[in-house]
Formats: C-alpha cells, structure tokens, sequence
C-alpha cells in the first residue's frame, strides 16, 4: 500500500533505470550532466580541451582521497586526516627529491606508503584501541600537519617541473606532447584513476575484504558472531583510505607546484562530500566506488567551471553544500517512504 | 527413545548481584523437539548463552555428543554443530540472502568471491527447505518471517546437529509459522535436537515432545507434552511463592471520572486496535508477554512513536498527541522501561533531572534559576524519600531505586496527572521494589492515574485496580482486579487469534 502512495507522489522512484543505479546516484548523475551542460552553453571558453584537462586536473587528488575514503565510511566511521596526510606524505618525500636527492621513484613509494602507515595507525586506533573513528582521525589529522611541517623545517616544497631532471614523473598524470598547433595535453592520470577505480571496485564486490567490510558496517556484531575477525577488516578500510591518501599526494605533487606546510585541513571534506553525494551511506553498509566518482567530478566541474561564468572559486564551496544537502536529502526522503 | 545429543547438568551462574542460573539440569535427544518454558527473566535465555558459549558456566557440566565440552565463544560452539536461531535477528541488511548465509565462509574462485555459486547454493539449500525466497534479494527488502527463514537456513548450512529456537515465532504470521513448524518437523526426521523456546502454550502442544520449565533460574520439571495439559505448564511456570499479598479489590471508587480515555489506536505492527479508559486515581496493570506491544501501545500514546489511527481523549477532551511535547501538555508522563537510555540524564545531578521536563519555568530571564531549581527538587527528594546526599550530586551515584524516584520527581515537578510507568521496578532490589509500590499507591491516593506495564505477574496483582491484557499488539483480555489471577492473565496473555 504505502509503495503505491509513494509512486504516485514520485514517479522517478519507479523509473527503472533510476531504480537500477538507486535515487541518490541517479539524482547525482543528473547533477553532473546539468552542470555540465549549463557551463558549455554559459560559456563558449569552457567548451575547450585544455578545460576538459583542467577538470580532470583538479579531480585527481579529490578521486584518490575519496576511492579510499569510500571503504572507511563503508565501515561507519570516517577518516578525517586524508587531507592534511595528503599533504604530509607529499612534502615529505618531495623534500627527500629536492634536499637529499632520493630518487625519485623512491621517493613517490616512500610518499604512498606514508599514506598507508597513518592509515594502519588510523584502523588501530579504530578496531584495537576502540577509539571513534571521528577522534582517533581528528587527531591523526593534527599530527600528520603538524609533522608535516616540522619535517620540511616549515620551509615549502618545490617539486621538479616535468622540464627539468626527474621532472618525468609528472607525466604519470599529463603527459604533454608537442603539435603544429600547440601542445596537445594527455591527461594519462584520468586512466590511472579510472583503473584503480575499476580495481578497488572489484575489492569492494568481489573480495572478502570488501564482503566484511560492507558486513561490519552493516551489522558489526553480527558479522563478528558470524567468526569473521573484524578487527582485521575494519583496520584494512583505513589502511585503503590512508594509502589512498598518500597515492592523492603524489597526484597533488604532479599537478601543482609548490606546497606549503600547515596546507591540507579541508581537503578532506571535499573528498568526502564527494563520496556522500555518490550515494554512500554514512551509517555505513553501504556504497560504491563509481557513486563516488560521479561525486568527484560534480565537484571538479563546479571548481572548474564556476570561473568561466564569472564567479569566484568560493562560490564552489556555496553551491557544493547545496548539492551535498539536496543528494543526501532525496536519499533520506526516500528512505523514509520505503520504511513506512 | 534415541541417543542423548546434549546433556547438561548443574549449571550455576552468577552475574553481579543477580543469581542467574541455579543448578540447572537440562537433556536433549537425537530427534527430539524439548521445549524450555518460563516467565520472562527465568533464566532460559542464560541458559542458552552458556551452551553456545556466549556466557561462561560457574559451575556445572555439559556433554555434547557424549563429550564433555566447555566452548569459549560462539564459533567454537557452531563449529561443533551447534546453531542458534535468535530472537533479535542477526542479519546484515545490506547485502544479499546468500551473502549473509555464507558470510564468513563465502565461497571462492580464485581470489574473488563466486556470488553465483553462493546463489546457486543457497537456491538448493532452499528448496530443501521448500522455501521461497531470492538469494540475490537484499536482506533489508524481506519480511522479518523470510529473514527468519534465512537465519534457519543459515543454521543447517553449517551442518548443525543441535539448533536452539529462541522465540521464533514471535514476528511471524500464521501461515508462515505453518512453514516454520514444516522445517522443525523435517529437522526432527533427520534426528537432529532441537530446543524450542516459546511462550506461546499452543504451539508446545503443536511441536514439541517435552517441556521443561524454569523459573527465577531453577530447573522446575520436565513434562511429556502429549501427557500434560496448558494448566500443568502454567501452574509451573507461575508457582512460585507469592511474598507480595494481591491487592483484595479495588480502591477506585465506581464513579471516579475517567481522565485517560483511548479509543481504537492503532500504531505500527504491536499496537492493533487498542481501547481502555483509565479513571481517576486508580493503577491499571498492563500485562502480556513479551513482544506483546505493551510498551509500544504507552510510547504511542505518549507521542514517541507516530500513531496511524484512533483517538485519545484526557478528561473529555479529544487531544492529537503527535510528539511527546504534546503528551506532556496534556498532562501525561511517562517512565520508560530503559530508565539509562530514555528516562534520566546519568551525568547530570539529580536537582537538573528533576527540572528537566520543566526547565522553562526555572528561569530568570536567560539564565536557569539554580536556587528555585534546588529547593524545588529538595522538596520531591524528601516528599519521595529519594537517598541522595544532595541535590547536586550525579543521578549516576544513585540505586536503582532512588534513579526511579527521580524520573518520578520529574514527572511530578511538570504537575502529570496521568503517569505511565514501564516495568518501573525492574533491575530494582526488593527493598527499593516495596518503596516504589509503596510511592505508586500515595499517588493513586492523591489522584494521580497510573498506568503499570509489568512483566511480573505478582506485581501486576499487587498493583493493579484493574488489568489489562495483551498479546501480539491486541488487547486480549480486561480483569478487575477482583477476579484476576495469574492464571486467567497467562490464559489471556497466551490467547491468539
């Protein structure tokens, strides 16, 4: 009966294609093409390739955060310090290539797996130690800034320019190749995140580690009474979202020059706004990789478009909220149709 | 009659303060069907606990199998074939039937997970069961009899030799219950043991062989069900010592006015066309078993759950109670069965409880008027005897008892007329427990309406002018007090329709 009343009220419930990709991720697809869609008509500068690459550009670093983020927040918990690790593990290992010459594909390993220790301290803290995920990660958060900066002597961080020695390494994510009209960019980080996407999509839904995950963060202890070691699990989510973190530092280094010490705090709740808006559930339980994607993107065509229609980059963070408030709303809304 | 599966002999346990388990002896053969009967909090429950080895036994021995065992943990019970179907379903809501039946065993090829095959499995494993459910549904989307299918299901796939039902019927509809009762019979022919929890008197005739009954912990007996009656299970069930004297009849005068009256309420799965007026001054019991919807049927009319049907008049008056502001409003309190998690504000110390339903008349322009506040909760800890060393001091330092007087203090502090206490003496020592009915019957005699949810029966007869009874959400019976016993409640209590 109340199903009914509910498809009459919201045809797009029914709609089977809205059904098969669910109401938050739909609404989320939408917002993505309409936005789209509005800043090629509002502004024929935006309908070019080199912006096309920019958006791609700015998505980097926010898709990595939130493809690892994903997982913690599929456990119910949060992981609060993958931005300022971000930045920790790229200064850190950007100081090792300019100060002590560490070369450089050394230095971008040291620069993941810096990300992947704050996150196997973070599931520690988590699953052994039984702290909340929201204060074990705040405070991770402070001392990955802080040692950040008393690593680099406060001092910024200059990564080499893809001109000069061990500058290659930029290429990883823009490889830019010489034509008669100009450069012609390749924006080869967009394969590399659409890879490991692909890849930590099948982890999510296809491996025991992404079974128990979502498991635990439906029902912990029924999981735990199903003898499944949740410490282990609930442990790997953050080791995925810290490594994601310092994999995001790398593509942060490639992309942008220089980075200052004490940077970072807020990039992570870019990363997870992008994840919510996908369609995953904050109680945990529940989500996918490629929701969180669509997320990602709506936040980079925002930030990158939004300067092309005259407005200034803050009024990317006013218009997110917005589109982080109405996806999750529709989510709930629906929700409570469905349990009535 | 076929070999013992399980044994178990002597079990004691102790929790802090409460001797849980007495001695216990409990037997099971292969084959068999043996229900475990008792009151709510006789001990059956702990029992089961401390053969899966979710509790560990003080003293006392089983033997499974002919083995003595001694299991730590669920999994080294479950490993040794022994599954438990619980009440409160264990379920992970998000992923698929066949993903929570084979979790933590899902099945492999390679490194990934074959949800096909676990599909397929499941599928079989169902139609052994004849039972019609997807295996790729999502667990959330099911009814809770289909989940309860599935936790069965999930059970046999283990290779389980003994399984415990606890209350399985308790969410189910009659056809479904048929279907339940279908797979218990087949379990039986392939001589696994099965232990059957239940309060429901009809279905141990249906089902089981034998009965066993416990109460305040102890073995009772055990009865071949073909050869005893609902009344020789009753009278065991009940039999104790009744130390608290049943009320004689009842003190509300015949013309006292009805302040509370309820008409047809219907609230959810628990509350089903509920009527009862409640007069001035008088204590009207609600008893019923558990998951009866008693509960339920005061948090609905006290605006905590939405109410989809009915009407509730306070003295004449048709009032619409959609929150819990409105209740308060009409003059209705209410003390919840969970006093820690609905009824007081631990931290806090007992002057701040005290005013919490009132706040808005302890201020002084912004600010709370802390001296009013104290003197004000002073004259209701000493009006209701509540120990405490001051008004100050936390909730959390205080007994049961005096935590209970001061959910009362806050109720009386907003002028409540009509009170709703939900089991306001469980977790309550016997002393305290006197002071609390002692408290009930002042207010009564002040005017004050009491409505009493109880789960024990002696205390419902104590109490209560006069008794309503519930069983699964409707109202199954009204006694006066006068003609009121503990069998004519259980009787109403197990009635179903």
């Amino acid at each position: 009966m109340s199903n009914s009343t509910s498809s009459k009220k919201n045809p797009l419930i029914n709609n089977p294609v809205v059904k098969a990709v669910g109401t938050q991720r739909a609404i989320a697809i939408l917002a993505l093409i309409v936005l789209f869609g509005f800043f090629c008509i509002a502004s024929p500068a935006f309908r070019q390739y080199s912006t096309f690459v920019s958006i791609l550009d700015a998505s980097y670093y926010i898709g990595f955060m939130a493809i690892g983020v994903t997982f913690a927040i599929i456990t119910g918990g949060i992981d609060l310090s993958i931005g300022t690790v971000l930045v920790c593990s790229s200064l850190i290992s950007g100081t090792l290539a300019t100060k002590y010459n560490v070369p450089i594909v050394i230095c971008l390993i040291i620069g993941v797996l810096i990300g992947t220790f704050f996150g196997l301290c973070n599931g520690l803290m988590v699953s052994v130690m039984g702290l909340p995920p929201f204060i074990a990660t705040l405070g991770s958060m402070m001392i990955s800034k802080g040692f950040g900066s008393i690593f680099t002597k406060a001092q910024s961080v200059t990564w080499p320019q893809s001109s000069q020695p061990g500058g290659w390494f930029r290429n990883i994510f823009k490889i830019n190749v010489a034509m008669a009209e100009g450069n012609m960019m390749i924006p080869t980080g967009f394969i590399l995140l659409l890879i490991l996407a692909v890849v930590m999509s099948v982890v999510l839904n296809k491996t025991r580690a992404g079974r128990y995950i979502t498991a635990l963060g439906s029902n912990k202890e029924a999981t735990r009474l199903s003898g499944v070691n949740v410490v282990k699990w609930e442990t790997l989510a953050f080791i995925f979202s810290g490594t994601f973190a310092g994999i995001a530092g790398v593509s942060y280094a490639a992309t942008y020059s220089t980075l200052l010490p004490g940077n970072g705090g807020g990039l992570e709740l870019d990363a997870i706004a992008g994840v919510v808006i996908g369609g995953t559930s904050m109680s945990g339980g529940y989500g996918t990789i490629a929701g969180t994607l669509i997320g990602v993107f709506i936040m980079s065509v925002l930030k990158t478009g939004l300067p092309f229609i005259g407005l200034q980059n803050q009024y990317q963070q006013f218009i997110t909220g917005f589109v982080l408030i109405i996806a999750v709303f529709a989510d709930v809304a629906n929700r409570k149709k469905k349990s009535k | 009659m076929s070999e013992l599966i399980l044994k178990m002999k002597g079990i004691d346990k102790s929790f802090v303060g409460v001797h849980a388990l007495k001695g216990v002896d409990f037997d099971l053969y292969k084959g068999e069907v043996h229900a475990l009967m008792g009151e709510n909090g006789a001990g059956k429950s702990t029992l089961m606990k401390v053969l899966t080895g979710i509790y560990a036994k003080d003293s006392g021995e089983i033997f499974f199998e002919g083995q003595e065992v001694n299991f730590q943990n669920p999994k080294e019970s479950q490993e040794a074939g022994i599954s438990i179907v619980h009440q409160e379903l264990n379920m992970m809501n998000h992923l698929t039937v066949a993903q929570n039946i084979f979790i933590g065993r899902e099945m492999m090829s390679g490194k990934l997970i074959n949800d096909r095959k676990m599909n397929e499995e499941a599928k079989k494993l169902f139609e052994k069961l004849n039972i019609d459910i997807d295996p790729s549904e999502t667990m959330g989307n099911l009814t809770v009899g289909k989940q309860q299918m599935c936790e069965i299901a999930k059970a046999i796939s283990k290779d389980a030799k003994l399984i415990v039902f606890d209350e399985p019927t308790a969410a189910l509809t009659d056809s479904e219950i048929e279907e339940l009762f279908k797979i218990i019979r087949d379990l039986r022919a392939k001589n696994m043991g099965i232990i059957y929890i239940s309060h429901r008197m009809d279905e141990i005739n249906v089902i089981t062989d034998r009965v066993t009954v416990m109460r305040d912990g102890e073995y009772v007996g055990t009865l071949i069900t073909k050869d005893c009656t609902k009344s020789d299970i009753i009278n065991m069930m009940v039999g104790r010592v009744i130390y608290e004297d049943p009320k004689q009849k009842s003190n509300v005068p015949a013309d006292a006015p009805i302040v509370l009256s309820v008409k047809n309420l219907n609230a959810g799965k628990l509350v089903k066309d509920i009527s009862f007026d409640l007069r001035r001054g008088e204590i009207l019991g609600f008893s019923g078993l558990m998951g009866a919807g008693r509960t339920e049927t005061a948090r609905a009319i006290f605006g905590a759950d939405p109410i989809d049907s009915g009407e509730i008049y306070v003295n004449g008056t048709k009032i619409e109670i959609k929150t819990p502001q409105d209740a308060v409003n009409a003059g209705i309190g209410y003390l919840s069965e969970d006093r820690k998690r609905f009824g007081i504000i631990v931290e806090k110390s007992v002057a701040e409880n005290s005013t919490m339903a009132t706040l808005e008349n302890f201020t002084k322009g912004l600010f709370i008027d802390k001296k009013r506040e104290k003197t004000e909760s002073e004259l209701y800890a000493a009006k209701l005897k509540t120990k405490t060393p001051t008004v100050e001091t936390a909730v959390v330092n205080l007994s049961g008892g005096n935590q209970q007087k001061v959910v009362i203090a806050k109720w009386l502090v907003r002028n409540c007329d009509i009170l709703i206490f939900d089991e306001p003496t469980r977790g309550i020592d016997v002393g305290a427990k006197s002071e609390i009915y002692h408290l009930m019957n002042e207010l009564a005699a002040q005017g004050k309406s009491i409505i009493m949810i109880s789960s024990e029966l002696p205390e419902i007869l104590r109490m209560s002018d006069r008794i309503v009874v519930m069983c699964e959400g409707r109202k199954t019976g009204e006694l006066s007090i006068e003609e009121a016993s503990q069998a004519s409640i259980m009787d109403a209590a197990t009635l179903r329709n």
